[in-house]
């Protein structure tokens, strides 16, 4: 009986040998260790031993029932980790196929570049404000210090709807529509749209786009004009580029500056961007004009502020080197699938 | 303003680097665009004296000469001109010498004889006859200058001076001036600046002997002076006068005229000559233009007078267009014998009407358009009768008339120094600011100061502030930080836009910029009805072209011609969107409503008009609109775009039973106007009004504790039977327990009748207060079945 026992151990171990899968694997154990099985069968036969003779056996027996299904286990876990392989073999893919997936549309660079800077204004605790576009005669001149008749008037070239109605060719009437309605402090931007009787180029576009700020309250000086210009620009090219105010003339301010700015390309020591000069233009500002003040019910004698006003399109042009503004409008989606 | 920097040294004496002075300039508020030098590409060019003139051994119409170029031997040059002869002085361009239009001479031989050079005409140089009277325009320049042989021709003929382009802002009359600018120049570099005073002799005669001046419109025209000029000597100027005047960019063209046209350069003060003899009565009337008159300015031109313009007339007619331009009849010509010289002080609103209607914008109405000082007449014409004696071309009578109705008051404005430094940010003492405005001609009286009279743009504290502020200089202001409370945020309008452009961006959409104005011939693009209340626009009455002459009332012909762009680019597919204002005519002199538009075109990449209607369902899900309804749009859908879509492939969306957007296919017409070859989708969103519709805030709802039951059911109804009708008929008679129903099939084809179609629902139905029971579920689908059948769907 034992030659009987060992002999199924072995005969067990070398079956197990040629095993190839799972199934297979559980056939050979129900084979030797199944209720029908060859080691059961034997174990029946224990009733006939002699008391001495069976724990002998019995010893005998369960060595190699623990034998059989500890090499079962081991081929078991032999068989799934070499399934896995296998599996993880022919799954294999070629990772450098493209995702797939809803492609991304896009912000126009235009109103990429205005929310930037909107946001940058809305951390330094600028609301933002917006007015008509087709708007009065008053609005966009005459409470800005621009009478009819004013020189002034013909360097913004007008489209005119009626004698007194027109497309707005600046955002300064926002600036009139905010005083009127509310009482200082202020502190706003006005981003929009504005028109110009220009006829389409590379430079030039009958409708573009304007970023108007205006600050009022106690005591504001020209020196908090000169402070918002250094932190916006630090904000918008990240860098502590220096500045340079030129004294201009805007009917709706005074005193008016020019702000340059160094040039974010070079630094300041001349490029192609800046055409030599090393600055680039800002915005042109100033404080606001007492009698603007006036016109729309603020006390000057009370309060002060400044005014800030700049071009988009020029803007997101250097930014991106764009030469050509009519690309801005045109929409192609070869230009528009670059930003 | 060209200034002239020759001009300038009269007045400032100083040696300017120029770049430097450009940009010194420009710091304390006179903006410089640039500059140029008279001469600059001339090289090498020196005076000649010709010794000799042989013919030319091989030609008939060349001539061999030999040329003291001061270089002790004399060279030789072969000229075809026929006007040398020895003893000539000539500019003479030597071997390797470069000339106007970068022309470069080189030694060489003229039909095998040898020059060294070429002799030059004035055209060669760059100049005309009028630098020059006395040359001649095609031949060798005869120069008749004072110079030396050898010397450079620059300097020989004035050629050297530069010329500084100054951008003068419309409140600075005073700096279209050498005057002014000479002011400026010395206040910059800390000097003083000596008002020049014009001093005449005269000759004894009584002027209104001569002349009456009567002004007819003292509002138009404040101040008036006529001065007499007797016995003139018509003729060219001397050179340096010549020269100024080319430097600034005007034609020499005769002493009399050339003086009026210097001192409105150097004092800014436009004036104006008449030959005495076409003053008709002897009487200048500054009036307005009658109703029908005309006269022939200077330049030639018949002009139609109008009521409103004002004149210069003598008893007859109009003689000059005041401000503006002269009339050609009574014009200085070589014959004159006696002038009456103008200067006076016109209205400069009045004058820039005036110009600007008759298309004629000269240099004299462009500085009175800015409002010039009438104080600025006594100079001015003082200036010009100094000149006339200067130039020994006529003689000044000693009396003048002056009709100065209203002199103004000198003009004060308060001196606050401390106010200057608050609102500056600087803290400087009041002597300080004192000084740089004195420099400046201002007078500081204690708190009070003068402003000088040809100072117009001075009226309050401010402007005196940005005074002080340039010549302290506007960089040395330091930068402050804003103080007080900053609460700034988005408002709701600028939130729901961001939302809009996120979910449009998440559906793969480009978005795109278009112009707010349209051609109107795009509503017949877009098959808008004739009658369409959209075809009533905000019109421009200047418009560039007929391509942007109106504001458009609906968004979609930009997005219409963007997407046919983009095709005829070959661009395969297309998606793109835009938030675009609408500008709708309301009131007849009022401003226009500007309703928010969501616009979104897409064709190409396998797109049917559901992949539209996905992007818009989600585009209403991204800002929490529930329960929105689609419709088929008809003609009276509340949007008269219904036209440019294909009538079966197009739809409303509407909350609440209000309209709020319309999409579906481009009819195939519309299509064709554009030249989309292929099938185009677009869809226009009303986002204005979804701003109005309240968007209830979100609230937990407990997850389900207990199963779903779910089933299904198949029908067969008629085709023309909308899906979304038999989804509202079948969730009511479910009732409470319905969580979701979704469509998972429709059918036509083999086996269902021509008009019918197959529709498969799957109805998930959940009960909150326990599981629900296959009775239940089976009576509600009892429920569904009846409701169909009702309606005649065939449940299968």
């Amino acid at each position: 009986m034992k030659q009987a026992l060992e002999r199924i151990g072995q005969c067990a171990k070398s079956e197990l040998d040629s095993i190839r899968d799972s199934k297979d694997l559980e056939a050979l154990r129900i084979k030797f260790l199944g209720k029908k099985g060859e080691l059961t069968a034997i174990m029946k036969g224990m009733a006939s031993l002699s008391a001495e003779e069976r724990p002998v056996i019995g010893q005998i027996a369960n060595k190699v029932r623990s034998d059989i299904e500890e090499a079962i286990e081991k081929k078991a876990n032999e068989l799934k980790a070499a399934a896995f392989e296998l599996k993880l073999k022919e799954e294999k893919l070629d990772v450098t196929l493209p995702g797939k997936s809803r492609e991304l549309g896009r912000l126009h660079p235009l109103d990429a570049v205005m929310h930037e800077i909107e946001d940058i204004f809305i951390g330094m605790g600028f609301d933002v404000a917006s007015g008509p576009e087709v708007e009065y005669d008053y609005y966009n001149f005459e409470a800005l210090n621009l009478p009819p008749d004013h020189p002034a008037r013909d360097t913004q070239d007008t489209f005119y709807i009626s004698d007194n109605v027109l497309l707005r060719t600046q955002t300064s009437p926002v600036q009139i529509r905010v005083m009127e309605q509310k009482k200082p402090p202020i502190r706003i931007i006005a981003p929009g749209r504005v028109y110009r009787s220009d006829a389409v180029d590379a430079t030039h576009s009958p409708l573009f786009h304007q970023i108007e700020g205006l600050v009022v309250d106690k005591g504001i000086t020209m020196g908090d004009l000169v402070g918002i210009s250094e932190m916006f620009i630090k904000r918008l090219y990240g860098e502590n580029l220096k500045i340079r105010l030129r004294p201009h003339h805007f009917p709706f301010t005074e005193p008016s500056a020019e702000v340059d700015m160094e040039c974010f390309n070079c630094g300041g020591k001349g490029c192609s961007m800046c055409k030599g000069e090393g600055y680039i233009e800002l915005w042109g500002s100033g404080m606001v004009h007492p009698k603007v003040l006036k016109n729309c019910g603020i006390d000057p004698e009370v309060y002060s502020g400044f005014a800030f006003g700049m071009g988009l399109e020029r803007l997101v042009m250097r930014k991106y080197g764009i030469t050509d503004l009519r690309l801005l409008y045109e929409n192609d989606l070869r230009f528009l699938g670059q930003f | 303003m060209d200034l002239s920097m020759k001009w300038l040294r009269d007045y400032v004496d100083r040696d300017f680097e120029t770049k430097q002075f450009c940009y010194d300039m420009t710091m304390t508020g006179s903006k410089v665009e640039g500059y140029g030098v008279e001469g600059d590409e001339i090289k090498n060019v020196v005076v000649g004296k010709i010794l000799s003139v042989v013919p030319h051994e091989n030609s008939d119409h060349l001539v061999v000469c030999q040329v003291d170029v001061g270089k002790g031997e004399p060279i030789q040059i072969v000229t075809g001109a026929s006007n040398v002869n020895a003893g000539d002085i000539v500019p003479v361009a030597l071997d390797d010498s470069y000339l106007p239009g970068g022309k470069h001479i080189k030694k060489g031989k003229l039909r095998g004889v040898e020059s060294n050079g070429m002799l030059c005409s004035l055209g060669e140089l760059g100049l005309t006859v009028h630098d020059f009277p006395y040359a001649i325009e095609d031949g060798i320049f005869i120069m008749q200058e004072d110079c030396e042989i050898g010397q450079d021709i620059r300097s020989a003929i004035g050629l050297n001076d530069t010329t500084v382009e100054f951008e003068i802002t419309s409140n600075r009359p005073d700096c279209l001036s050498v005057i002014g600018l000479a002011r400026e120049a010395a206040a910059t570099y800390g000097m003083d600046f000596a008002e020049p005073e014009p001093k005449y002799k005269g000759v004894d005669g009584d002027i209104t002997e001569k002349i009456n001046v009567v002004i007819e419109n003292t509002d138009l025209c404040r101040r008036y002076i006529g001065g007499y000029v007797k016995n003139v000597k018509i003729g060219p100027s001397p050179r340096w006068l010549r020269e100024r005047l080319r430097a600034s960019g005007l034609r020499p063209i005769n002493n009399l005229v050339d003086i009026t046209n210097y001192v409105m350069l150097e004092y800014g003060q436009p004036m104006h000559a008449f030959d005495a003899r076409f003053i008709k009565g002897n009487e200048i009337h500054v009036r307005n233009a009658r109703a029908g008159e005309t006269i022939t300015t200077l330049d030639g031109n018949v002009r139609e007078l109008s009521p409103e313009m004002l004149v210069i007339a003598d008893t007859e007619k109009p003689v000059a267009v005041a401000g503006v331009m002269g009339g050609e009849y009574s014009g200085i010509m070589d014959d004159t014998v006696d002038v009456i010289f103008e200067s006076a002080s016109f209205n400069g609103a009045s004058v820039r009407r005036t110009a600007k209607k008759l298309g004629m914008r000269t240099d004299s109405s462009a500085r009175f358009e800015k409002g010039l000082d009438p104080n600025l007449c006594e100079p001015a014409i003082m200036r010009a009768f100094e000149l006339v004696e200067l130039l020994g071309c006529g003689e000044v009578l000693n009396t003048k008339i002056d009709r100065f109705p209203n002199p103004p008051a000198p003009k004060t404005v308060e001196f606050t120094p401390d106010w200057i430094n608050r609102f500056l940010g600087i803290d400087i003492p009041a002597e300080q600011m004192a000084g740089y405005l004195k420099k400046i001609g201002f007078e500081v009286n204690g708190s009070e100061i003068t402003v000088p009279y040809y100072r117009v743009d001075i009226e309050s504290k401010a402007d005196v502030a940005e005074e002080v502020a340039r010549f302290y200089g506007y960089n040395n202001i330091p930068g402050a930080n804003l103080t007080g409370v900053a609460d700034a945020r988005l408002t709701p309008a600028q939130k729901l836009t961001r939302t809009l452009e996120s979910a449009c961006i998440a559906q793969g959409l480009y978005e795109i910029e278009t112009f707010s104005f349209i051609s109107p011939k795009y509503y017949d693009k877009i098959n808008l009805p004739v009658d369409s209340k959209l075809r009533n626009s905000v019109t421009i009455l200047n418009p560039l072209g007929e391509d942007t002459s109106v504001m458009r009332t609906t968004v979609l012909p930009s997005m219409c011609e963007v997407l046919a762009r983009n095709y005829n680019y070959r661009n395969a597919e297309a998606a793109l969107f835009e938030l675009g204002s609408e500008y709708i005519p309301t009131e007849e002199g009022k401003l226009p409503e500007e309703p928010q538009r969501l616009s979104i075109g897409i064709y190409g990449g396998g797109c049917d008009f559901f992949s539209l209607k996905g992007i818009v369902e989600q585009i209403f899900r991204a800002v929490g609109l529930d329960g929105v309804e689609y419709e088929a749009a008809s003609a009276g859908c509340g949007f008269d775009e219904y036209s440019m879509f294909h009538p079966g492939r197009v739809a409303v969306a509407s909350f609440d039973g209000k309209p709020i957007a319309i999409l579906g296919e481009m009819h195939p017409s519309v299509s064709e106007n554009y030249g989309i070859g292929v099938r185009a989708y677009c869809a226009k969103i009303n986002a204005s009004e979804i701003l109005g519709i309240s968007v209830p805030e979100k609230t937990y709802k407990p997850l389900p504790k207990f199963p779903a039951a779910t089933r299904d059911v198949s029908l067969i109804c008629d085709d023309d039977t909308p899906v979304a009708v038999l989804e509202k008929l079948i969730s009511k008679a479910v009732g409470g327990v319905l969580e979701k129903i979704k469509l998972f099939d429709v059918y036509k084809g083999e086996q269902i009748a021509g008009d019918k179609k197959s529709v498969a629902f799957s109805i998930v139905m959940r009960s909150h207060d326990g599981t629900l029971t296959d009775d239940q579920a089976d009576a509600a689908m009892k429920r569904v079945r009846k409701a169909l059948s009702e309606i005649g769907a065939e449940v299968r």
